[in-house]
């Protein structure tokens, strides 16, 4: 019987299979942040078993809240960052170089394909991307993972979708995600494993593949994944060129990790995307979609881009081509959250950050900020929100607000008319 | 470490997809205690006519609920702020992955019950509040109420019994790699 790319994945990671059914796997990246972490940093000194399994493994970020707003989350940045400097960890990430954890990792090249990641962060299945299984957990695994370098898991089901056609200009990775989920549900692929193929994704840029991995977990996924193709391998290539004699010796071992033709999926769910229109969220969960053109009018007070969804280079992009010669709209509050350093300085040399500032946009540094509510953007009871992160929960964004999900495209739109606006028809006044 | 206490007086929760943000909100993350996470249990809950704050809800050591409970963040805060109050037992229909393995790595039980079960205990509620008791190693809840009793059994993967009989999954990892 043919494997899965988790399947295959899973057998090259086995450790221990203590019962039936359950895979103990060998992990390649245990990955931290400043609010998961350093629970279990306390917990592992009070057990006396202040250890890593290895530092160069484990890397390290402070992103949620970054620089700290108060004493709480300064001590939570602490414990990262002494423990980090304890345990000589290869790379952490502290303030000025720090950014979102799932832009920066894969920006480091820190994920390949084939690899078993976990962090303590649902959205750890963003790093699927490069055809890694990638899942969040909780403190008590990330615990373990820290410890011993581990993790146990159900054996993986494979759910796999192909999204055949062309995307229609306008519309993105984040509408395709949007849409999926509204299809499966928000448990509709609980402990499961999404593989997405087809047309639409060998098309897609990293960045974009991200954005669609991102939100597996917003349908209980536990990993989204996309086959290491030639646009992984040029992605890696600054990282890997060392490794490998040229780009086709890394696809070609890459390819090891494809699914084979015979492999047994779950369910296999086909979707032509050529006629897809922009998405949108309404109500409070993520499968609560709708056409943008159905929730057209809808007034907002904020505008949110970025976290660890929509806040690299390409979306920054996308945005400022909507925002360029215009202002957001006097009723609108724009916040602008480069996902990474890198990102910003690229953003800076390219212009994108002046036509953000023109527009009247906010700036912030790079950090989670806004997206879970915590800094850098709460919301007031009452207000809603356009957002191009991934959670629309009741008070996600600060209690008693509203937020609405949507590509960069649709949230520049809307910043500009104050009101949820589909952006290909401010594209078609900027090309007349 | 020493087994939690299952069973006790449950807190009927009818709805589907209770999310971690409602069970623990994100502004409480800063805490690094789990005891700090105490008065904080289900406060931004959106469920008709539900009190954090009643007797119903702090008294509880059982949550009964239905579809994908804990959905959302991986914060094990979730499962800490049931624990930190008495609540070693959620039993629902079906459970979000993290959720659920974050109960079991802590040593306490997430049990799934069908649609019909999960229904039946529902209409216990109108004979009075429900009590619920949980043998482990029979695999088997009892709910009662006003004397009136109902009996299932249930599955419980080998490894997440091994993990409640370990007390945790960290226990269960340090003695065997
Ligand atoms: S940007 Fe938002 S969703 Fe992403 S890691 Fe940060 S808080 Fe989580």
């Amino acid at each position: 019987m043919g494997q899965t790319i988790a399947e295959k994945i899973f057998a090259a990671h086995l450790r221990d299979e203590p019962f039936p059914g359950t895979r103990v796997l060998d992990l390649d990246r245990v990955l931290c942040h400043e609010i998961t972490t350093p629970v279990a940093i306390a917990d592992l000194q009070w057990r006396g078993k202040d250890r890593v399994f290895d530092p160069d493994k484990i890397k390290a970020v402070i992103d949620h809240v970054t620089p700290a707003k108060d004493s709480k989350t300064a001590i939570q940045a602490k414990m990262l960052r002494d423990w980090a400097r304890r345990h000589e960890l290869k790379d952490f990430f502290d303030v000025g170089r720090n950014g979102v954890c799932h832009a920066i990792f894969p920006e480091k090249g820190f994920i390949r394909p084939g690899f078993t990641v976990i962090m303590g962060d649902s959205h750890t299945c963003t790093h699927g991307a490069f055809g890694a299984f990638a899942a969040g957990v909780g403190t008590t695994d990330l615990e373990v993972g820290i410890l011993k370098g581990v993790c146990a898991f159900r054996e993986p089901k494979t759910i796999r979708i192909n999204l055949n056609g062309q995307l229609p200009e306008g519309v993105y990775a984040k509408d395709v995600i949007l849409f999926v989920i509204g299809q499966l549900g928000v448990n509709g692929a609980t402990d499961r494993v999404i593989e997405f193929h087809g047309p639409v994704i060998e098309a897609m840029s990293m960045e974009s593949r991200m954005t669609l991995c991102n939100m597996a977990i917003e349908a209980g996924g536990t990993c989204g994944i996309c086959p290491p193709d030639a646009v992984t391998v040029d992605y890696l290539w600054p990282f890997i060129a060392e490794e490998f004699t040229d780009r086709d010796a890394a696809l070609a071992d890459y390819s090891r990790w494809l699914p084979d033709a015979d492999a047994e999926y779950d369910k296999v769910l086909d979707f032509d995307l050529s006629a897809l229109q922009p998405h949108v969220t309404f109500d409070y969960k993520p499968d609560c979609v709708k056409p943008v053109k159905e929730m057209a009018g809808t007034r907002v007070d904020q505008v949110y881009i970025g976290s660890c969804t929509n806040g690299r280079i390409e979306d920054l992009r996308v945005a400022a081509g909507i925002l360029k010669g215009r202002r957001i709209a006097d009723s609108v509050r724009g916040i602008v959250s480069p996902a990474t350093p890198q990102i910003f300085r690229q953003a800076m040399d390219e212009g994108i950050m002046d036509v953000f500032m023109d527009a009247g946009f906010c700036v912030t540094n790079p950090t989670c900020g806004a997206c879970l509510g915590m800094s850098n953007g709460v919301l007031a009871e009452g207000e809603v929100c356009a957002s191009t992160t991934n959670r629309n929960f009741n008070g996600r964004m600060g209690k008693g607000g509203m937020v609405h999900l949507m590509s960069p495209a649709t949230a520049a739109a809307t910043a500009v008319t104050g009101v949820i606006t589909d952006a290909r028809a401010l594209l078609k006044e900027t090309a007349a | 470490m020493s087994r939690k206490q299952f069973g006790g007086p449950a807190l009927l929760l009818d709805r589907s997809d209770i999310n971690t943000d409602e069970i623990i909100p994100a502004k409480y993350l800063t805490e690094v205690t789990k005891e700090a996470l105490r008065p904080y249990m289900l406060e931004d809950l959106k469920l008709e006519g539900f009190d954090p704050a009643s007797a119903e809800a702090r008294e509880a050591r059982v949550v009964v609920s239905r579809e994908n409970f804990g959905c959302g963040s991986s914060r094990e805060h979730a499962p800490w702020v049931f624990e930190v109050n008495g609540v070693h037992t959620i039993i629902a229909e079906s459970y979000a992955r993290i959720f659920r393995q974050n109960m079991f790595n802590g040593g306490m039980l997430a049990i799934e019950l069908s649609r019909q079960d999960i229904d039946r205990i529902f209409d216990l509620r109108r004979l009075g509040a429900v009590e619920v008791r949980v043998d482990v190693d029979a695999q088997r809840v009892v709910a009662s109420a006003a004397g009136h009793e109902l009996g299932f059994d249930f599955e419980v993967s080998p490894f997440d019994k091994a993990l409640v009989k370990a007390g945790g999954w960290v226990e269960f990892a340090d003695a065997r790699y």
